[in-house]
C-alpha cells in the first residue's frame, strides 16, 4: 500500500516531470483552427481545441454541441479558486504545448486532428499513471468536461432525467 | 402562483441586512457580538444573543440566497452555494470536500438528516478527553431543544427507491437498520435539498434562526471574507475582525474593506474556514488545524433492473449502523450506510472511468442506484484526521493523508456495499475506482474488490462532513477551546460550529453542532448579561 513517504516522493517526481517538460519546452502551440468567435474568460484558444477534442472521447458521445461544453468548462473554472485556475492555466499550456502534448500526454497528432483511440489511450495512461500529478490533471479534465455537460439541460434528454413538474411552474 | 419567500419578505420589511457588493466604501460597524459565519453554528448562536437582547451582527462570506433564487439547477446552485463551486479538495486532491458558502452555510444546502451525537462517541471524549460534562444525560436536554426548534422528527413517509433498496439489502442480509430523522416542516418530498429548498420546507438556517435573530434587531453583512480577527494590544483579547467585500460574482474582491469591532467574538465559520481564520491571525497554538475529520466517504453504485430515480424524494431516509456501533470504537474504522441523492452533474463528476462505459451507465440513470459509506475517523490511533493550513495566498487547505487504515475502511465498505446491492436485487454493482469495472455478481465483486490497487485519485473519496481543527479540551494545552468553545487564551472569543468535535462524530454532524451550539451559546449569554 501507498505510504505517505511514497505518496509525497510521486508527487514531487510528478512536479520534477512537468518543471522539466516546462523547460524544454519552446512555448509553441499548435496551429490553432480559425473559427468559433465565443466570449470566454479563462478558456484561451489552444484550451478550446483541446476541450473540444477531448470532450466526445471522455463522454462517449457522438455530436455533442461542443460550443455548450467549451462554454461551461469556462464558466466552471471562472468559479473556482484563484490558486486552483492557476493549477489549470500550468494544465492547458503544457497539453498546449508541443512537447507536452507529445512526451507528457503521448498524443503524436495535434489535438484537432488525434483520432479518438490516441486521445482515450492519453486518457487512460493519465486515469491510471503512477504519478499523482497526472491522475489528478485526468481528473481535473474527468470533472470540468463532465461538470459542463451534465450540468446543461440539454444532456438530460438523453438520460431520462427531468425535474419535478408539480414544482416547476410555481418557480418564478 | 409562486412559492411564498419568507426571508425575502422579512428583508423588504427592513431587516438589518447589508450586501457587501452593494457598498460603495469600507465598512466600519460597531456590535456587542460579532459573529462570523451563518451556518448551523452561527445561526444557533445569533438567535440565541439576539433573543436576549444582545446587539449582534453576522457576517458571512456567501451571498444572501432564498427560496426564490434556488431553482433546483446544479449548474447554477453549486457555484453558488458551495465553496470553491462544490469543488473543494484536500491537498493531494484524493477527496472532494462538499461545504456551504452562501447565508445558512451548510445547513441551506444539506440533505436533512438529522442524528445526535451517538452515545459511545460522547463517553469516549469524557474518557480519553476529560471531557465529562459532555455525556450524555447531559447533552440530552441540548438535543431535546435542537430538534423542537428545527422541527427535527420522525419522516412517516415512505422511502423513496434510491433508500428502500438499502433497506431492502439490510433486510435480506440480516444488517441493523433504521430510519431517518428529517428537519423539515411540511416538505413537498421533491428531492433537490442540496440545491436548497425552493419550498423554504427544510429547516435550515436560512428560514429559523437567521430571521428570528434580524427579527431581533440582529444584523447581517454578507459577501464579505473575514480575514483575520483584530488583536487587543494586550494580545489577551480581541476587538473585532476585518475582511474584504465582495462582488456580485460572489468571489472576487471589491476593493472595499470591513472593521467590526465587537465586545464578543464567536467564530462559527466551520471546519476549515474558523481555523483558517484563525491562522490568518497568526493565533497559531499547537493544536490549530490539526486534527480535521471528514468522515471519509466511499461510494458504491448499481444498476437495478426497476427504476429507482434516486434524484426524487426525499434523499436520505434509510440508514444502517450495522458496522459503526458493533464493534470497538478504535478499532479497524467502522462505516455507516447511506445513499445520496443522484443528481446528473454531481453523478457525472463522481463515476469513475470514461467514455463508452460511463456513457452507458449515465443513460442508465433512472435505474442507478448510488450507496454510500461514512467512515468513522479520529478514533483509531492510526486515524488522526488532517491538518487545515494556508496557501501562500492566504486561502485554507486541508491536508488529509490517507493512511492504511483509512483504505483498509474503504475495502470493507465497498464489499459491504456490493453485497447489499446484490442482496437488494442490482443486476450489476461498480465500485467507484478508476479501475472497477460493472460486475455481475457478489461474488465476482468480492473476487474483484479484494484486488483493487488502493491510491488516492484511483478510488473516489467524498465528504460533506467536516469537524474539528479546533478541538475542545479539558486542558489548555491539548485543545483550542473549553468545553463552552472558549478559546483557552483569549478571554472574549469564541468558537461555536463543527470544528470544535475533537473526534469525527460518527453520524451525520449537523444535530451534534446545533446542540453543542445551544449549549454554547446559552453560556455565553449568561456571561455576557452579568
Ligand atoms: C451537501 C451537504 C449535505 C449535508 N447533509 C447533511 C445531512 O443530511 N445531515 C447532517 O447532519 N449534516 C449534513 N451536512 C453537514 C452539515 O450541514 C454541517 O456539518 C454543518 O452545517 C456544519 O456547521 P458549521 O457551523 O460548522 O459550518 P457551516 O454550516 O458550513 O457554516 C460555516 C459558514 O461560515 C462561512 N465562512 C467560512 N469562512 C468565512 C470567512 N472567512 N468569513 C465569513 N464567513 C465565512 C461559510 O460561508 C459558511 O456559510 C451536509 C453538508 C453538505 C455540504
Amino acid at each position: 500500500m501507498l505510504t505517505r513517504r511514497q505518496l509525497i516522493k510521486t508527487g514531487m517526481a510528478g512536479s520534477v516531470v512537468l518543471l522539466a517538460a516546462g523547460w524544454l519546452a519552446t512555448p509553441q502551440p499548435d496551429a490553432l483552427v480559425p473559427g468559433q468567435a465565443m466570449q470566454l474568460e479563462f478558456l484561451r484558444p489552444s484550451d478550446v481545441q483541446i476541450i473540444r477534442s477531448i470532450a466526445p472521447v471522455m463522454l462517449g458521445i457522438a455530436g455533442l454541441p461542443l460550443d455548450a461544453v467549451v462554454q461551461g468548462v469556462d464558466r466552471a473554472i471562472t468559479k473556482l479558486l484563484p490558486a486552483v485556475q492557476q493549477e489549470l492555466r500550468q494544465l492547458f499550456d503544457l497539453l498546449a504545448n508541443r512537447w507536452g502534448r507529445r512526451w507528457l500526454a503521448g498524443v503524436v497528432s495535434p489535438w484537432a486532428t488525434a483520432s479518438s483511440s490516441e486521445l482515450a489511450a492519453f486518457l487512460r495512461r493519465w486515469q491510471n499513471s503512477p504519478l499523482l500529478l497526472l491522475r489528478s490533471g485526468y481528473q481535473a479534465l474527468h470533472a470540468l468536461i463532465n461538470a459542463a455537460w451534465f450540468g446543461n439541460p440539454a444532456s438530460w434528454g438523453g438520460l431520462g432525467y427531468q425535474q419535478p413538474q408539480q414544482v416547476m411552474g410555481l418557480l418564478l | 402562483m409562486s412559492l411564498p419567500d419568507p426571508v425575502a419578505e422579512g428583508v423588504a420589511s427592513g431587516w438589518r441586512v447589508l450586501d457587501g457588493a452593494a457598498q460603495t466604501q469600507d465598512l466600519h460597524l460597531t456590535c456587542d457580538v460579532l459573529i462570523i459565519g451563518t451556518g448551523a453554528g452561527g445561526g444557533m448562536t445569533a438567535e440565541v444573543l439576539a433573543s436576549a437582547g444582545l446587539d449582534v451582527l453576522m457576517v458571512e462570506e456567501g451571498a444572501l440566497r432564498t427560496s426564490r433564487d434556488f431553482r433546483l439547477l446544479e449548474a447554477k446552485a453549486y457555484p453558488e452555494l458551495y465553496q470553491e463551486s462544490a469543488s473543494r479538495k484536500t491537498a493531494d486532491k484524493a477527496i472532494n470536500i462538499l461545504q456551504g458558502r452562501t447565508v445558512g452555510g451548510s445547513t441551506t444546502v444539506n440533505w436533512t438528516s438529522a442524528f445526535r451525537t451517538p452515545a459511545d462517541t460522547l463517553n469516549w471524549w469524557g474518557e480519553r478527553y476529560g471531557l465529562h460534562g459532555l455525556n450524555p444525560q447531559a447533552m440530552a436536554p441540548w438535543f431535546d431543544m435542537a430538534e423542537a426548534r428545527l422541527g427535527i422528527d420522525d419522516w412517516l413517509a415512505d422511502p423513496n427507491p434510491n433508500n428502500s433498496v438499502l433497506e431492502r439489502g439490510c433486510q435480506a442480509l440480516g444488517l441493523k437498520h433504521g430510519r431517518i430523522r428529517r428537519n423539515v416542516r411540511g416538505c413537498w418530498n421533491l428531492g433537490y435539498c442540496g440545491m436548497g429548498c425552493a419550498t423554504n420546507a427544510k429547516q435550515s438556517m436560512l428560514v429559523t434562526t437567521i430571521p428570528a435573530a434580524l427579527q431581533h434587531k440582529a444584523g447581517l453583512l454578507s459577501r464579505a471574507r473575514v480575514e483575520r480577527l483584530l488583536l487587543a494590544a494586550d494580545g489577551k483579547s480581541v476587538q473585532g475582525a476585518q475582511g474584504s467585500l465582495l462582488r456580485a460574482d460572489d468571489h472576487s474582491s471589491s476593493g472595499y474593506q470591513f472593521h467590526l469591532k465587537a465586545r464578543h467574538v464567536v467564530l462559527a465559520a466551520g471546519a476549515i474556514g474558523t481555523p483558517a481564520i484563525l491562522l490568518r491571525s497568526g493565533l497559531g497554538g499547537a493544536q490549530l488545524g490539526k486534527r480535521t475529520f471528514l468522515h471519509p466517504v466511499s461510494i458504491c453504485g448499481a444498476v437495478m433492473s426497476q427504476r429507482i430515480e434516486a434524484y426524487n424524494g426525499a434523499p436520505q431516509t434509510v440508514y444502517s449502523d450495522h458496522f459503526m456501533h458493533t464493534q470497538p470504537l478504535d478499532g479497524p474504522l467502522g462505516y455507516k450506510l447511506e445513499v445520496p441523492p443522484v443528481h446528473p452533474l454531481l453523478v457525472g463528476v463522481t463515476l469513475s472511468g470514461f467514455g463508452q462505459h460511463s456513457a452507458q451507465l449515465m443513460q442508465q440513470l433512472p435505474q442507478l442506484h448510488v450507496m454510500l459509506a461514512l467512515l468513522r475517523d479520529g478514533f483509531h490511533p492510526d486515524s488522526q484526521g488532517g491538518q487545515v493550513r494556508l496557501r501562500s495566498d492566504g486561502t485554507p487547505e486541508l491536508d488529509y493523508p490517507l493512511t492504511d487504515v483509512l483504505w483498509d475502511g474503504v475495502r470493507r465498505s465497498w464489499l459491504t456495499m456490493a453485497e447489499v446491492q446484490f442482496a437488494a436485487g442490482a443486476r450489476q454493482v461498480q465500485v467507484i475506482h478508476e479501475q472497477a469495472p460493472l460486475l455481475n455478481s457478489w461474488r465476482e465483486a468480492k473476487e474483484m474488490i479484494g484486488q483493487l490497487p488502493l491510491k488516492p485519485l484511483l478510488a473516489r473519496l467524498v465528504s460533506a462532513h467536516v469537524m474539528g481543527g479546533a478541538a475542545m479540551s479539558s486542558q489548555p494545552d491539548q485543545g483550542v477551546v473549553d468545553e463552552y468553545g472558549r478559546h483557552w487564551s483569549l478571554r472574549n472569543l469564541s468558537v461555536i460550529d463543527g470544528s470544535v468535535f475533537p473526534t469525527s462524530i460518527g453520524a451525520n454532524p449537523q444535530l451534534s453542532v446545533y446542540a453543542f451550539a445551544l449549549r454554547a451559546a446559552h453560556q455565553l449569554r449568561e456571561a455576557l448579561k452579568a
